[in-house]
């Protein structure tokens, strides 16, 4: 019999990477929070890659943790190996990923959503969701609980009618074995929300003990290592190793003689695939002439002997999986301990929410994550995170929070999310962004720590340290504006050795600094009088100096963009009776209801002169 | 949207005139000025159905015509359209056009009826930029470069060009975002070759640019000189018929005389200038200042003396006038005895021609240096040809940015820095093609690259 169980403020469903950021801001602004999870134990689960970070992946954990989330510091405290990738290419494109500990990670997740002031946590399937007359949001539980809430955030994953498929065999299923959430799509249905179909997949899991390493290549982390979140101090150790293997010509042959027996090619999974993340046998399809495909065997843990295959996802029977593995030199002999498999589950076209992450339509619903159509743990995280922030705010009363293109991946993120959708999973990849050169890594906290603290998810104390690197910082390259470098012998040699030219005379510091040639640690024998800084502080004037002509140019490009981003559309905009706008970009808008014209200017169907005519009519309304 | 009405056969008189009526109200504006003979109304037509039939205003018959109905989206604009074909000349079609006019159509505006089938997605960008160039096309070579755009030989190359880039792009995103697979690193030296064999095509493209305007813009020519060195004579016969007076008195013409005429491939707008002398004749005055700023505007100066006589003062300020420009030394008067002093006009002008205006002689000689002055000889009107200012601005910032790119690479710059240079020279060339900018480097990482876990 249904009872009424509590009254929150926010409810969110889903405790994965989305529901745990988006519980924590919604609890740490003050608003009374209700986190539900079908399992306890799957809190902050990694049902994929036992990994975080990764190309511009390490991006979005820096800002997640530069706007006060928990994610950076979860990896940092449960990490096993790290890697600054991409060293060498440029600071723009350096990411940081760490191999995680999962279980550990699962385990610091869960207790700090239980220690957590204003937050309660229960395992419940979700089963109904219904806006009720006051305007608020009833939640009916499996167990037939009632709760109301005010804000909803949709952080459902891969749980949301989840279908697993392995060769022939198919199933109602969460990840990594859980129970699927099967009556809640209903319920959204009803709600006109425009679900479909995403399909992802993961590789097998094996026992260490069947996997003969002597031949295989073995992948170290960084001599020293940096951690992801600015607040911590500890320098993270290197406990673990990954290694790489190869398939050949006998994987490749084994995989196409069985190709009728995946349910991808058979046309059983109706969902779509992400473009970036194929199965192997996909990869064997589409690129027929590759010889031989690199994939890595990475720990899941320190106190397991479970090792995940990296880039080996199936959905292969699992005779097949056997089959093909055992072709792979190191793997002669494998014992596969959880089977490969594609999960197929219900998401929202990101066209129906707002830059909040609120739906357009459903005033109080939010969603996150997977279920916006989006893919990895850390794109959920940056949603979860955002959503939560909105939600708060909403039940306070205040503006949305809403991160612009140019501030941060989170912000591209969720822009390329709500204006131009995603017709498959969607990723986070550097060169989504046009603005890379000023979006590192590395200044994510000069970037996003202001807009943390200003709402209070940011300590007194992490401000004042924050505000302490600033200042040091603006010290640092004034010195160095103001520092006069000597004609020496060794200076020369120096420059020449670098293929740099020689003084003629004595320059400023700042002039040799910006040399591409020369880094700032080349310039220390001449540099007498340089202080002892953390070399974070060296690293963001060295960057400032040496791309000051490109920062320059993406920031005027920036101010040019903000133009037509402070040009708000109202949202009660009748788009059909604008003269002049072109019938695809009535469509378009009326869908989409940008939320600016820059917004505006970004979707795909709307021409530069449809912009022209959204520019006048504001004109002529006087907004 | 309006419904617009315009003469679209141009203004000159002409055996049949047309006038286009689109929008919305088109077929019920062009009923209430056509009747057909077999009484059907041009709304119940569908399209492509033309039908015979009279053209009313003010209730009386004025012409008889053919009326062709186009139904949306299958016409030129994308909208519902009427084009009235009258066979009376240039006052009758203006007459009809005005009836459409008072009956519920609006004028279109110069270009109107391409700008709407842009807007409603019947062309792209760069051929509605061909169209407008077509319709303001000044000779048959302009024509037939504008025409070739249109059928996309300026698409075809940007894209070429552009898709070499986003093949760059992609490659070296690829190998940034996937540092793990086995992307093969890109040298320097690949990257060079991509980078220079694409600003090498935009220079060409750049580098015609002028040529290009001259053949589709025309040009505008000042034809100066002492007075009655034969100016207006060498303006009569460039256009073929009198129309300064032509006299023997210095000082004929006082004012500038404009006309345009067709030499080979080129329009050139000729302003026939009052002599230059020193003169109290405050008319006469006027003309000569008049001429000073034309002479400072024109692109191509005809530089005219007169081989039987000696240079003098005044023929130095022409000199003068000539420095830096386009410039022809046009010698006249070679029917009569030389006296001029050559060898001082050869030293000072690339470009010496000479010509007898009044025997007609040396007009091939006139043409070639005219065309080798202007670089429009052996210009090749089938190959890509930028038609204005727009499309030139985005070539040259493409260009600049590849120039950035190599520099960068040289200096020994990180790649993520020369990424950032590569993409603002595709999205300059997508802007060109008037294509969104869109994930399409994204979507080439895909297609090229076997990536992901």
């Amino acid at each position: 019999m249904e009872y009424f169980a509590k009254e929150y403020d926010v409810a969110v469903i889903g405790a994965g990477h989305a529901g745990i950021e988006a519980a924590l801001a919604s609890a740490r602004l003050g608003a009374k929070t209700i986190v539900f999870a079908i399992n306890l134990d799957s809190i902050g689960n990694m049902p994929c890659n036992p990994s975080i970070g990764g190309t511009s992946k390490g991006h979005l954990v820096r800002e997640i943790d530069a706007l006060g989330g928990e994610m950076g510091k979860a990896a940092d405290k449960t990490q096993i190996q790290t890697r600054m990738l991409n060293r060498g290419k440029g600071p723009a494109v350096h990411s940081l990923r760490a191999q995680i500990d999962r279980r550990e990670y699962s385990k610091y997740m869960k207790h700090t959503l239980e220690l957590q002031e204003n937050l309660d946590v229960k395992q419940a399937e979700i089963v109904d969701l219904k806006r009720t007359e006051d305007g608020k949001w009833q939640l009916k539980t499996m167990l037939e609980a009632i709760y109301s809430a005010k804000c909803v955030i949709l952080a459902t994953g891969t749980f949301l009618g989840g279908r697993i498929y392995i060769g022939e065999v198919s199933f109602e299923s969460g990840p990594d074995g859980m129970f699927p959430a099967t009556k809640l799509s209903q319920a959204l249905k009803q709600m006109d929300i425009p679900l479909r179909r995403f399909k992802t997949g993961t590789p097998s899991r094996v026992n260490r003990r069947s996997v003969d390493f002597s031949v295989l290549e073995k992948q170290e982390g960084d001599e020293t290592n940096t951690p992801f979140s600015f607040e911590t101090k500890e320098t993270p150790e290197n406990k673990s190793f990954c290694y790489i293997a190869y398939t050949n010509d006998d994987t490749k042959e084994v995989i196409l003689k069985n190709l009728h027996r995946s349910p991808l090619y058979s046309g059983k999974i109706e969902g779509v695939g992400p473009r970036y993340c194929p199965s192997f046998e996909d990869k064997i399809v589409r690129f027929p002439d590759k010889l031989r495909h690199q994939f890595f065997i990475e720990p899941c843990g320190l106190d397991t002997e479970e090792l995940y295959l990296q880039g080996m996802s199936s959905s292969l029977p699992e005779d097949v999986q056997l089959k093909f593995l055992r072709t792979i030199k190191g793997l002669e002999n494998v014992e596969v301990m959880r089977t490969a498999y594609a999960i197929e589950y219900d998401c929202v076209d990101p066209l129906a929410l707002k830059p909040s992450l609120e739906f357009l339509d459903l005033d109080g619903l939010f969603g996150a994550g997977q279920f916006n159509g989006s893919s990895g743990y850390e794109e959920a995280a940056a949603q979860g995170l955002i959503a939560g922030i909105n939600a708060a705010l909403k039940v306070k009363g205040e503006e949305p929070f809403i991160l612009d293109r140019a501030s941060s991946y989170i912000g591209t993120l969720i822009d390329d999310l709500v204006t131009k959708g995603c017709m498959d999973p969607y990723r986070m990849m550097t060169s989504r962004s046009e603005y890379r050169l000023l979006l590192r890594q590395d200044n994510a906290d000069i970037r996003l720590t202001p807009y943390g603290y200003k709402l209070g998810l940011i300590s007194e104390k992490r401000y004042n340290a924050f505000q302490l690197k600033m200042q040091l910082i603006k010290d640092e390259m004034h010195r160095v504006e103001e520092t006069t470098i000597h004609v020496s012998d060794e200076l020369q040699e120096l420059l020449v050795s670098r293929g740099t030219a020689p003084l003629n005379k004595g320059v400023k510091l700042v002039e040799l600094i910006k040399r591409p040639q020369l880094s700032y640690e080349d310039l220390a024998p001449f540099d007498t009088n340089r202080p002892e800084l953390p070399e974070e502080i060296f690293e963001q004037v060295e960057i400032a100096l040496k791309y000051e002509g490109y920062i320059k140019r993406q920031q005027a490009q920036i101010n040019e963009m903000r133009r037509l981003e402070v040009k708000v559309l109202p949202d009660e905009i009748d788009y059909n009776v604008i003269e002049g706008l072109r019938l695809e970009a009535r469509e378009k808008l009326t869908k989409i209801r940008p939320h600016n014209v820059g917004q505006a200017s970004r979707i795909s169907g709307v021409s530069p002169s449809d912009i022209s005519v959204l520019l006048i009519y504001l004109s002529k309304m006087g907004l | 949207m309006s419904t617009i009405a315009a003469i679209s056969t141009g203004q000159a008189a002409g055996g049949i005139g047309i006038v286009r009526i689109s929008g919305e109200n088109a077929l019920f504006v062009a009923d209430r000025i056509f009747k057909s003979v077999s009484g059907i109304e041009l709304n119940k037509l569908s399209g492509y159905r033309a039908t015979f039939g009279k053209v009313y205003f003010d209730n009386k018959p004025i012409d008889e015509a053919v009326a062709l109905v186009f139904r949306a989206p299958k016409s030129y604009t994308g909208e519902d359209t009427v084009e009235i074909s009258c066979h009376g000349g240039l006052l009758v079609t203006k007459q009809v056009l005005r009836a459409a006019l008072q009956n519920g159509a609006v004028p279109a505006e110069p270009g109107e009826f391409t700008k709407r089938a842009f807007l409603n997605g019947k062309m792209d960008l760069t051929q509605a930029e061909s169209v407008m160039n077509i319709i303001s096309a000044k000779s048959e070579q302009a024509k037939a470069a504008a025409l070739n755009t249109l059928d996309g030989a300026l698409f075809k190359k940007i894209s070429e060009i552009s898709l070499s880039l986003k093949r760059l792009a992609a490659q070296m995103a690829a190998w940034i975002d996937y540092p793990d697979e086995e992307i093969e690193d890109l040298t320097d030296e690949n990257i060079t070759n991509v980078l220079k064999s694409a600003k090498n095509e935009l220079n060409i493209l750049l580098s015609r640019f002028d040529a290009g305007q001259v053949i589709i813009e025309g040009v505008e020519t000042a034809i100066i000189g002492r007075p009655n060195v034969g100016k207006s004579t060498l303006m009569n016969m460039m256009a073929g018929y009198e129309k300064s007076i032509v006299t023997s008195v210095a000082g004929t013409t006082r004012d500038i005389v404009e006309e345009t005429v067709t030499l080979g491939n080129i329009v050139l707008r000729l302003a026939d200038t009052a002599g230059l002398h020193e003169t109290d004749d405050t008319v006469e005055r006027i003309g000569v200042d008049r001429t000073k700023l034309k002479t400072g505007r024109a692109s191509l100066i005809l530089a005219v003396f007169d081989s039987s006589k000696e240079l003098n003062e005044e023929d130095e300020e022409i000199f003068k006038l000539c420095e830096g420009k386009n410039a022809i030394a046009v010698i006249n008067k070679t029917d009569l005895k030389t006296k001029i002093n050559a060898e001082k006009i050869n030293d000072l002008y690339k470009n010496v021609v000479y010509i007898s205006a009044k025997e007609q002689n040396g007009m091939t000689e006139l043409e070639k240096a005219i065309e080798k002055t202007l670089g429009t000889e052996n210009f090749d009107t089938t190959a890509a040809v930028l038609m204005n200012e727009r499309q030139y601005t985005c070539c040259q910032t493409a260009f600049n940015s590849l120039d950035e790119a190599l520099d960068a690479l040289n200096s020994g710059m990180t790649r993520d820095a020369i990424n950032v240079n590569i993409d603002v020279a595709v999205e300059n060339l997508d802007i060109l093609t008037g294509e969104k900018a869109t994930e399409s480097v994204v979507n080439e990482i895909f297609s090229q690259f076997c990536v992901g876990k």
